[in-house]
């Protein structure tokens, strides 16, 4: 405001600074879900999402090789040595200091080599490397150490893996994205077809009752489809269509129609009348008109509604709940499988966040992609 | 991959079908019907003009009137209907039954609650990120972020703020932010001024608000009339006066169990609030995106004017600004109301209605799907049209207005 005056304010630091933790604040419960799909189960419950993005200094139990087994030990000159590496193959941890019991986990630095019984000595390095020698063949279990280890941020894809190509069917998404997809795309293009016809007719073609019907339109917008639920279950059961993608698709378009009407009539109506009238007295038909004319002039309004339609169905739990998904689960949505891991897997978040994720990601896309449309819509749509 | 070749075919058996039938129609109604040629060319033409209208309708409105007008009517009659008796007349039985369950007052109030709450946060905090992204320059990307959760499922969103409230034993890490910050907590100054003060100081904001609008109100009932509503709007934010004080109040006194981690969604009395948050977090970009864009609507010359006469930034704002967009905050309130009423995901995925957390669409759900009292279900229904109602009415009236 102070900036249309011609000069700028003091206060615009505090602007920066105010929208930049206006900003975080909403990215950082998203945030949390992403970074905790990329973890594996260990560290999710380990650490907070938080510090993932940071190397993280944890204390470990680890055991050196087992001297039971064949070939770990090796004989030379008079001295049996164990070595190798504490961590797993691939692993960046580095240990600071180290102890070999639960009471002492930080007397050695790493380097250092320790007393055990017997004249055994271990020796640590900073990457896990182990020397365990003995004058005696060892015996027993392998050696316990107790280690600080700074570990860098590590992520992986295994859950990705996990809930989109694995075959268990409880954890899996992949059916279930396929599902969604199959009940989203008919119940985003039907709609729009029925309603463009609906709305050039309401907003072209003159005929008795055209602004009541208008009006009417505008209350069904507001009708809660929570009332629609059992007279349409019982319906879709009464004429044989059951429970399905059918059943879904046809109350979807329902559902859906009042404000696709309502967003394509208000746009048709604002397009210029000079056009339709050249058209008309040069013999073209209303059937012509709405689909050479009309149709391809009202791609924005098209787009936002179809974005919107999209959005809605793809995230829709109540519809798919009621309409299509039956006893036997086969076609379940992923709102709906997203659910039931919270009943089954509550504590795993990895499986969770990931599930979850892969759901959001679809909508995120088209949400980035298409916002201009998205906005103009919603624009259209609610401001008058 | 075999759903997806049938949700392929189906796709173009769909769309195709639809296509198919306005072509063909057309093509009946112009060749066959009426066709424009032979001695009745003109009376075919308008004839087929008359009857046109209706093809492109029809539908449209068989679906309207399938999917939307008759569950109206259709709930309505189950809802006085017992289906036990093979449907027969029961009066007002079922609202009986559902007025003496104690989870239908509590799925009422809460209800209250978040039709109070969630508006008025998001439309308030919509209000604020318009207000600040629209004055810098990378204004746009920051409202893109703060509009993202719009795309995002409402199972998808209790998954992340599930994420959030998580709670894990006093002797583990803390995975969820909310415990890990609750136990940054231990008792001392610092939690003094976070936890006490600044609720408290928050919460006398709030009543102070309230009040001043209260008393702008009573301003305007002396100058304009309106009385009845006027009087009402007055005590309503009397009421929620009271309640932000009392809520300071409690801020300064109740005791915190501090260095314990909180299950924060199994104890009653804020895990409503903690469920709303996340609605809030949804519709905030919302309210954003459409009070930008009546903020950038304001013709200027208003506001220079205002600068011109000396008016500082808080003056142009609430003066000058404000009232040119009630018209559109009304509209967002509203937009939120009827998404509120019929919120269902968010508690059915985080709560499923227990701990005092029932609303409404989630009472009506269990009593449909789990209890299988189609009766009491309806009934309840018919309580969320009751209170869609009266935006329904206002807007069929705006409407029609505009119409003429």
């Amino acid at each position: 405001m102070a900036t249309i005056a011609g000069s700028k304010s003091s206060l615009t630091w505090a602007v920066h600074i105010s929208v930049t933790a206006l900003v975080l604040l909403w990215l950082f419960p998203t945030m949390g879900l992403l970074v905790s799909s990329f973890r594996t189960s260990d560290q999710i419950s380990e650490s907070g999402w938080w510090r993932a993005l940071f190397p993280t200094e944890q204390n470990l139990t680890l055991r050196t090789a087992d001297p039971d087994d064949e070939g770990v030990q090796v004989q030379t000159n008079g001295v049996y040595v164990i070595d190798g590496n504490l961590f797993e193959a691939g692993s960046e941890a580095t240990i600071s200091v180290w102890g070999t019991s639960s009471r002492e986990i930080d007397i050695y630095k790493a380097g250092d080599t320790a007393e055990l019984n017997d004249g055994e000595t271990i020796t640590v390095q900073e990457n896990g490397d182990y020397v365990w020698s003995a004058p005696t063949e060892i015996s027993g279990r392998g050696q316990r150490v107790f280690a600080t280890a700074t570990t860098p941020p590590e992520f992986t894809l295994d859950n990705y893996k996990n809930v989109l190509f694995s075959g268990d069917s409880t954890d899996s998404m992949a059916k279930a994205f396929f599902n969604t997809l199959t009940v989203t795309i008919p119940a985003t293009i039907i709609p729009i077809v029925i309603a463009a016809f609906a709305a050039y007719a309401l907003a072209w073609m003159n005929f008795p009752g055209r602004a009541i019907l208008v009006a009417i339109v505008v209350g069904l917008l507001v009708v809660p489809l929570q009332l629609a639920l059992i007279p349409l279950l019982r319906l879709h059961l009464g004429i044989g269509i059951g429970k399905g993608y059918l059943g879904v698709w046809l109350a979807h378009t329902g559902f859906g129609l009042p404000l696709a009407i309502y967003l394509l009539r208000n746009y048709m109506v604002g397009l210029p009348r000079d056009i339709i009238e050249n058209a008309r007295v040069d013999g073209a038909s209303d059937f012509e008109i709405f689909t050479k004319i009309i149709l391809p002039l009202s791609f924005p309004a098209l787009a936002s509604f179809a974005i919107f339609q999209f959005l809605w169905t793809w995230n829709d739990l109540l519809v798919a709940k009621v309409f299509l998904i039956d006893a036997t689960g086969e076609t379940t949505v992923m709102t709906n499988q997203i659910v039931e891991l919270l009943g089954t897997r509550g504590g795993n978040w990895e499986i969770l966040a990931t599930a979850a994720f892969v759901s959001i990601a679809v909508p995120l896309l088209v949400f980035f992609m298409m916002q201009k449309y998205l906005v103009r819509g919603l624009l259209a749509g609610s401001v008058k | 991959m075999e759903a997806a070749y049938k949700g392929v075919l189906t796709i173009f058996l769909g769309v195709g079908g639809c296509l198919l039938y306005y072509y063909l129609s057309n093509q009946f109604l112009d060749k066959v019907l009426y066709p424009a040629k032979g001695d009745n060319a003109g009376r075919n033409i308008n004839r087929a003009n008359m009857i046109r209208p209706w093809l492109f309708l029809m539908p449209a409105m068989v679906a309207l009137g399938l999917y939307l007008a008759y569950p109206v009517v259709a709930t309505l009659w189950y809802s006085v209907t017992d289906r036990n008796q093979g449907g027969a007349f029961i009066g007002l039985a079922n609202y009986q039954q559902m007025m003496n369950e104690p989870k239908f007052w509590e799925a009422m109030r809460n209800n209250m609650l978040w039709l109070i709450i969630v508006p008025a946060a998001s439309t308030a905090f919509g209000l604020m990120a318009a207000q600040l992204t629209d004055r810098i320059r990378w204004g746009s990307i920051a409202k893109s972020l703060i509009f993202m959760p719009m795309a995002i499922s409402f199972v998808g969103a209790a998954v992340i703020f599930k994420l959030i409230y998580d709670t894990r034993p006093a002797d583990q890490a803390q995975i969820g932010i909310m415990n890990a910050v609750w136990l940054q907590f231990e008792g001392g100054v610092g939690s003094w001024l976070i936890l006490r003060l600044l609720p408290a100081l928050l919460m006398l904001c709030g009543a102070a608000i309230s009040v001043y609008t209260a008393y702008g109100l009573f301003n305007a009932m002396h100058k304009k009339g309106g009385v009845i509503l006027r009087s009402i709007g007055i005590l309503v934010l009397a009421l929620i006066a009271i309640a932000f004080l009392s809520l300071g109040v409690g801020a300064l006194t109740s005791v915190h169990p501090y260095g314990e981690p909180q299950t924060w969604l199994t104890t009653p009395g804020w895990n409503s609030f903690l469920l709303m948050v996340v609605l809030i977090w949804i519709q905030t970009g919302f309210a954003m995106v459409i009070i930008s864009a009546a903020l950038r609507g304001i013709p200027e010359e208003t506001i220079e004017a205002s600068i011109v006469d000396g008016a500082n930034p808080f003056q142009v704002f609430f003066k000058i600004k404000l009232p040119q967009i009630t018209g559109t905050i009304v509209v967002v309130w509203t937009t939120i109301t009827l998404v509120v009423l019929k919120v269902f995901d968010i508690v059915f995925a985080m709560t499923n209605g227990q701990w005092e957390t029932q609303v409404l669409a989630n009472y009506m759900f269990d009593k449909l799907f789990r209890a299988n009292d189609w009766g009491v279900g309806s009934a309840s229904a018919m309580i969320i049209m009751l209170l869609v109602s009266p935006i329904l009415i206002w807007n069929v009236y705006n409407a029609r207005k505009e119409m003429k």
